[in-house]
């Protein structure tokens, strides 16, 4: 096991050099010379010099990016070049908020996509098996921003039940947490369910009624187990997705965390921030697999063992 | 092997179709005995008559702005309302259709090409050429979801051109993968190994024979893929990355509404089940699809 888990790491290294050479040449293969957007468009030649000297942007492509990696391990990102903070004082209130945001969706979907999968495998074909599927389809197929809208329209402008926007209180964090988990929701149903009805036609359930245990006994204490090993490949899965659609229910919501900076950042050209968020943001994917990757192979061992 | 040799021993079989033609017989029969795929494939179909003939059928013109009608909820006249400026939803969310099918029909369809052409290489040359691309895609992989788009779209710049190809970027490792897989599967099978004995080039094995064998896998992707491409290309409109808003593409008209939904609330209401249904028609089609061709999934 601590084997399985120093080799998944040691893997690792090529994607993350690899993410980093990526995210670094963003910056470079952007339009403009960065030292002309912080000094402004109507600096002297010197100071844009001096920005340019400042940087390092005149030493060679690769010393430049041995030095930001050097900076990406001490995470330090440099100013940004709108608000000349450090970007890690931008980032990391914001990265938290992201964080909260997407573990309450994370729960919220494995909890309301676990009770609708189990309930359509164990009733099969019945009315509340397709009404479960059929709303299943259609939360995999709306656009998450849009219901999101539709939320707002409904709760906060028709009802005043829920604040519109904002993040942090209670009733602020129902509208964001549906809008962000639904989609999640809906796979891990239709995968509980899928997997479900995969083990329950297998001859050991079939041993475990015939012995004359009780249904219930039969599918939660033996079906469940093992139907679950898919579905946290899954929940994996999804973290990625809950992420990137964070970019889109911070927007509806106005919630000031990664993916509202990242989406400001670009619309006014502050390339140190979003460079920063997106490499925060796929070094932590990265590890969820990780950990995902390392969860299955455990699951899957214990059963071995059983 | 020359043309006169090719089309002779074309002569001599003439009732064995091509690998390619069997594949595409097999797939339609298929498709034909599932309903769900069926139902998906003709909404597809009537989703692209729309987008194509209803362009020419609506009474107003889509960018054309009437102060004097601004924010009126659905009538007999403007069936989904009008928006901030006067403009006809109805008509620009049929014009829209198209823009928005189009960006998901051709991001996956670049994707798709790039995609299938790695993994083909990959899994049938393997070795160290196959861990070079494979890295390659692990490294494409690692950005979540439409965050690499936004990347790309943050040095592109927004356009309608862009967003195609921050998308199709975001296709190619998915296919990648599996069409190494497919390959893999494929390349070790008898009659593969008999086509090498007997001299058949490597383009050609894997034209005539490969191709058509892991094609279903393909497709169901693909449709599947341009549930996904729709659904990033409205939100990163919707973002303002995407296309700009006077164009009536889905998301652009929703992201152009939304500061106006407390006034009036049809104007978010309609291009979003717009969206909707278009990811709707390809997921189903994808879904049944896969069904129909993987007898395992079958419950």
């Amino acid at each position: 096991m601590f084997q399985f888990i120093v080799r998944r790491l040691f893997q690792l290294i090529p994607v993350l050099l690899g993410v980093t050479i990526l995210v670094f040449s963003l910056m470079h293969l952007s339009p403009g010379n960065p030292a002309h957007i912080i000094a402004g468009e109507s600096a002297p030649e010197s100071t844009v010099q001096q920005i340019e000297e400042r940087l390092g942007l005149n030493d060679p492509i690769p010393v430049q990016y041995a030095n930001f990696l050097k900076d990406v391990v001490t995470l330090d990102f440099g100013n940004s070049w709108r608000t000349s903070l450090p970007v890690s004082t931008e980032l990391w209130p914001k990265f938290w908020v992201t964080f909260e945001l997407a573990i309450y969706s994370t729960i919220f979907s494995i909890f309301l996509g676990l009770i609708a999968g189990i309930i359509s495998a164990v009733r099969q074909y019945s009315v509340a098996d397709v009404s479960i599927m059929l709303v299943a389809l259609f939360g995999l197929s709306m656009p998450n921003f849009w219901l999101g809208l539709m939320l707002m329209q409904w709760f906060s402008i028709n009802l005043g039940w829920l604040p519109p926007t904002g993040w942090g209180t209670p009733e602020q964090i129902i509208m964001p947490v549906f809008t962000l988990g639904t989609m999640g929701a809906a796979v891990i149903a239709r995968m509980t369910r899928s997997s479900m009805l995969d083990v329950i036609t297998q001859d050991y359930i079939r041993t475990a009624r015939a012995k004359g245990l009780k249904e219930k006994v039969v599918i939660y204490r033996h079906a469940l187990k093992n139907a679950l090993i898919p579905v946290v490949t899954v929940v994996g899965l999804q973290f990625g997705g809950l992420l990137a659609g964070a970019v889109l229910t911070e927007s509806v919501f106005a919630i000031n965390g990664m993916g509202k900076l990242v989406v400001d950042r670009i619309l006014a050209r502050d390339f140190p921030v979003v460079q920063a968020a997106v490499l925060v943001m796929a070094v932590v994917f990265v590890f969820v697999n990780l950990i995902v990757d390392v969860s299955y192979k455990f699951l899957n061992k214990r059963i071995d063992l059983d | 092997m020359n043309a006169e040799q090719a089309s002779s021993e074309v002569t001599q079989v003439p009732k064995v179709d091509s690998p390619l033609k069997r594949a595409m017989k097999d797939f339609y029969n298929k498709l034909k005995k599932n309903k769900t795929a069926l139902f998906g494939g003709y909404l597809i179909i009537f989703l692209i008559v729309v987008a194509i003939v209803g362009p020419y059928l609506t009474s107003f013109n889509p960018s054309e702005t009437d102060y004097s009608v601004k924010l009126q909820g659905p009538s007999a006249e403007h069936w989904f309302g009008t928006d901030h400026h006067g403009r006809d939803i109805f008509t620009r969310i049929i014009h829209g259709l198209g823009i928005t099918m189009g960006i998901g029909f051709f991001s996956t369809l670049i994707g798709s090409i790039v995609g299938i052409f790695l993994g083909i290489v990959s899994g049938y040359y393997g070795g160290k050429i196959d861990s070079v691309i494979m890295r390659l895609m692990d490294i494409l992989l690692a950005f979540p979801g439409i965050l690499l788009a936004l990347a790309l779209i943050s040095i592109l710049g927004a356009s309608l051109q862009n967003v195609v190809i921050a998308i199709a970027i975001f296709a190619i490792p998915t296919f990648a993968r599996i069409v190494r897989g497919s390959t893999l599967a494929t390349k070790n099978l008898e009659y593969i190994d008999a086509m090498r004995a007997l001299g058949a080039s490597d383009i050609r094995i894997i034209f005539k024979h490969i191709f058509p064998n892991i094609l279903s896998p393909i497709i169901v992707q693909a449709s599947l893929f341009i549930a996904t491409a729709v659904l990033s290309a409205s939100g990163l409109s919707f973002l303002g990355l995407g296309v700009q808003p006077p164009s009536p593409e889905l998301g652009a008209i929703l992201s152009d509404g939304k500061d106006f939904m407390w006034d009036a609330g049809h104007i978010a209401l309609f291009p979003g089940l717009g969206i909707m249904v278009i990811v709707l028609a390809f997921n189903v089609f994808g879904d049944g699809l896969r069904d129909a061709l993987d007898p395992k999934m079958k419950n």
